[in-house]
């Protein structure tokens, strides 16, 4: 047996694994053999056995494992035992998420560096190679396998060119089979944006045809209506439809902002809007209404900044002129602020005297 | 007859077990193939890894979040543990994450982690495929590799997005209008895409129960398959290697999978899942308790998503507005960094090894991978897109660092949309410049040596530094020219044995230190020669 000669590795024969003389990491070679593998270093980290360095290595390892068993005792003590209530304050349970963090991360790190420090100090050292085989000139095989592929192509192909009336069969029993799997999903989901008299793209909460046909009052997230005064000088106000539900997100397109402008500014602003058909006469006195929601993306536009009179969304920083009918100065907003026609009730409460003339909320192919 | 005993033989039973075993399923070839499967071995192969485990502990947290969280729009009044929102109208979705964020003894930490784990996943991929690109790793045979990566992105991204939507918070559905503003910016039919989705108008009642199915059944079914296919090409095609002793480009040199590769990666899984826990336990994230509910009319500043959604988010801030009208018709800017973007720089990488290929006219099969210096075109391309990346990554956050830093917030945006376009090319020709550069310096050591610090005076007065050699020298001591073999070139004394191995031990030495190597020509100084060193006092 001239195998058995460990100081030949380059050249490896096959061996009789059945062979009593082997010692098992002959027959582990042998397999290495098989898989085209050859062990060029296999040789401990230390010198001799039990050598001082070993022990000192064993020694750390299992320390750390103590640590881990440790830790996670510590983390099963604190998640039993620590108060973990939330109580408003500063309180012992809001320690409890940290604690549980800390124990299981120490517990985890530890028993990671165990395993790390077993497998990289303890095991031997080796350096194996293994042959690729990736890249080979065609075989046999890929020749037979494409045969026989386009063998079975021509079976079923040669079948229906020879029958067609097969042909016709398939092709009109299959397809609507295909359709079939299609029809619940698309059917079930699609949904016409159109499909109303009234469609929701196009009209929000204070459209009187959704309110009897009445004006809708301009109320805050409470449902109270609003009176002029309500609204200091240079003050703004965030306003919803005075419809049931009017504040939630059933209306998430309805949020209004509702500015009470400096004599000067609003001055301005009215000039600015007579001058543009749709916003023609829909202030009230110092009053203007715009949407809330930015014809951006649909953030709300919700930064007032009083001194220039700017309206900024602060998602995509769109910024709008208030006092020019919400023209957007910067940002990538492309369209104005819609303007709601404001006007008083009999009661003295802000109504809205029709719904929004413009589309409100992010733009889309076929707005008007 | 055999005799039958009374006890059953213990030793014996292992090895029966394993032969009933095989021979029912004829496993010991397969099997001892895997045991036996050489793994190459580089710190930069575990990034990839990182993300693999993420993804087990998201499954794993993610399942516990589950048997808690109620994915309803139905309204109702806050009644929890949480007195700041108590009476507040809210949807089951935004209660049932508060009740386990306040009430589920451990809740508030399983739902750290995972929103952790979830941004851990998606840097590590990032990390992850720019080591792929920058070695070259994805060339043939292992595009198809790449384009899954590519995917399992876009995937993460969409489990991201569905996944910090569900709280129903003031924060994600702020994220949702905007993706319902996204779907609408579609040409033709993104009014019929958005009312699809949602069920009629934005935000309706079904849009949390769709992205919860979506986010715990399809996208992660998705990614479990691609990761699987992904793993298992890596097993069949072989890992790649770098170019060093021994190495070839038809073989791998390394370690077989058991015991030792499979022990490390045992224990990196536990480092990656301690990072996780702590990460969890230590630093709060998304607290939605402080957004509140999400209404319409209430947002505010530094509204940022998870990170890797800013990119987007930045291109959406940066995109100049202009309207592409068509008739009676029109396309929003909104269009094109969010749809057309986000589709064209989640895809068109893919086809990115085939136009190298192609440009490269290379065909071959390449196991070996490449210095990123050593391919100066490459790195200039991947330093262009990660530029790009980060800087739309930044831009994300314009706001708020124009409210820390005191700059104009329409500086930001213009120093966005300038860097854009300007950043990338110069990012492009300093990375080129940088290889070149480095290249220089590797023919540099292996023409002359490396640099030893020592200088020498000659006869003539003149001084010289000595090099050391890294091959044989000619006659006349210079060395002889060595070709560059695709690997690091040392270039520090002690990178060629210059020092003395480290002496184990902590506070004394464990062992003899070893033999310091010996150059022939300078033989080291006896012991016996050696003075203690003193202060010079008596």
């Amino acid at each position: 047996m001239t195998t058995l000669h460990h100081d030949a590795p380059d050249a490896p024969e096959p061996v009789d694994v059945h062979d009593p003389r082997l010692t098992r990491l002959d027959v582990v070679k042998e397999g290495l053999r098989r898989d085209e593998i050859e062990l060029v270093t296999y040789e401990s980290q230390f010198q001799g056995t039990n050598s001082k360095a070993e022990k000192r290595v064993v020694r750390n390892i299992a320390l750390l494992f103590i640590i881990a068993g440790l830790a996670a005792f510590a983390f099963l003590a604190f998640y039993i035992f620590w108060p973990w209530r939330f109580q408003l304050g500063h309180t012992a349970g809001d320690y409890f998420t940290p604690l549980l963090g800390i124990t299981l991360g120490i517990s985890l790190f530890a028993v990671g560096f165990a395993i790390l420090a077993w497998a990289k100090k303890l095991l031997p050292h080796e350096v194996s190679i293994q042959a690729r085989h990736d890249g080979m000139p065609p075989t046999d095989e890929q020749k037979i396998t494409g045969q026989t592929m386009i063998f079975v192509g021509d079976e079923l192909n040669q079948g229906v060119q020879r029958r067609p009336l097969l042909k016709g069969a398939i092709g009109f029993g299959l397809a609507p089979i295909g359709l079939v799997a299609a029809a619940p999903l698309i059917g079930g989901l699609i949904e016409n944006p159109h499909k109303a008299d009234q469609p929701d793209l196009f009209t929000t909460g204070f459209s009187p045809v959704k309110n009897g046909g009445n004006q809708v009052r301009l109320t805050r997230d409470d449902g109270t209506p609003i009176r002029p005064e309500d609204v200091s000088t240079g003050g703004q106000m965030t306003v919803y439809p005075g419809v049931p539900h009017g504040a939630t997100n059933e209306y998430a397109d309805s949020p209004t902002l509702l500015i009470h402008l400096r004599s000067d500014d609003a001055e301005e602003t009215r000039r600015n809007a007579d001058g543009d058909r749709r916003n023609r006469g829909s202030m009230w006195g110092d009053y203007v209404a715009y949407s809330k929601i930015c014809t951006h993306a649909g953030c709300p536009a919700s930064l007032y900044e009083q001194q220039t009179n700017r309206l900024l969304c602060p998602c995509h920083q769109s910024q709008f002129q208030i006092t020019r009918n919400a023209q957007p100065i910067f940002g990538p907003a492309t369209r104005r602020l819609p303007m709601l026609p404001l006007g008083v009730d009999e009661e003295g409460y802000f109504v809205a005297t029709s719904d929004f003339k413009d589309t409100v909320g992010p733009d889309f192919w076929e707005r008007p | 007859m055999k005799r039958r005993t009374g006890k059953a033989d213990l030793q014996q039973a292992p090895v029966t077990f394993a032969k009933g075993v095989d021979e029912r399923f004829q496993a010991s070839t397969p099997l001892r193939a895997l045991l036996n499967k050489v793994f190459p071995d580089h710190w930069s192969f575990l990034l990839g890894e990182i993300a693999l485990f993420s993804f087990i502990i998201l499954l794993l947290t993610g399942v516990f979040l589950t048997l808690f969280f109620d994915p309803s729009m139905t309204e109702t009044a806050y009644e929890g543990a949480y007195p700041a929102l108590r009476g507040t109208e809210m949807s089951q979705a935004y209660a049932s994450s508060l009740h386990l964020s306040f009430e589920v003894r451990g809740g508030l930490f399983m739902r750290q982690m995972h929103h952790w784990a979830a941004l851990l996943f998606m840097a590590s991929i990032v990390v992850h495929m720019l080591r792929i690109f920058f070695t070259g790793a994805y060339r043939k045979p292992r595009e198809t590799n790449w384009v899954i990566g590519m995917a399992l992105f876009l995937l993460g991204f969409l489990a991201g997005f569905t996944g910090y939507s569900l709280p129903d918070d003031g924060l994600s559905g702020t994220g949702l209008r905007i993706a319902s503003a996204i779907m609408l910016s579609i040409p033709v039919v993104g009014t019929w895409v958005s009312a699809s989705i949602f069920g009629g108008e934005f935000p309706g009642h079904l849009i949390i129960g769709r992205f919860y199915i979506a986010h715990v059944l399809l996208i992660p079914g998705g990614l479990l398959a691609l990761i699987s296919v992904h793993l298992g090409l890596v097993f069949k095609q072989k890992h790649t290697q770098w170019p060093g002793p021994m190495r070839t480009n038809t073989n791998v040199v390394g370690e077989r999978m058991f015991p030792r590769y499979a022990l490390k990666q045992g224990g990196f899984f536990m480092a990656v899942f301690g990072t996780v826990a702590l990460l969890a336990g230590l630093f709060q994230i998304n607290p939605i308790w402080l957004f509140g509910p999400y209404r319409a009319a209430e947002v505010s500043s530094a509204s940022q998503p998870d990170w890797y959604v800013m990119f987007m988010d930045g291109l959406v801030r940066l995109m100049p507005n202009w309207q592409i009208y068509i008739g009676d018709y029109s396309i929003p800017p909104l269009f094109w960094p969010a749809v057309v973007g986000l589709g064209f720089f989640t895809t068109a990488p893919m086809a990115w090894p085939w136009l190298e290929a192609r440009k490269t006219g290379d065909k071959r099969i390449h196991n070996l991978l490449e210095r990123p210096r050593d391919n100066p075109e490459r790195v200039g391309i991947g330093s262009m897109a990660v530029t790009f990346f980060l800087w739309a990554t930044i831009s994300g956050a314009n706001d708020v660092i124009a409210d820390k830093f005191h700059i104009s917030l329409n500086a930001m945006t213009w120093a966005g949309r300038i860097g854009l376009i300007v950043l990338p090319a110069l990012a492009y020709f300093i990375a080129v410049r940088v290889c070149l550069g480095l290249q220089q310096h590797d023919r540099e050591v292996l023409a002359h040596g490396v640099e030893t610090g020592i200088i020498r005076r000659l006869p003539n007065g003149q001084f010289m530094e000595v090099h050391q050699p890294l091959g044989p020298v000619d006659d006349h001591g210079h060395p002889l020219p060595i070709e560059y073999g695709g690997w690091v070139v040392p270039k520090k004394m002690n990178r060629v044995g210059a020092l003395a191995p480290a002496v184990k031990g902590f506070f004394f030495p464990v062992e003899k230190p070893s033999e310091a190597p010996v150059s022939p020509g300078m033989p080291p100084i006896s012991g016996d020669t050696r003075e203690e060193i003193t202060s010079g006092r008596k």
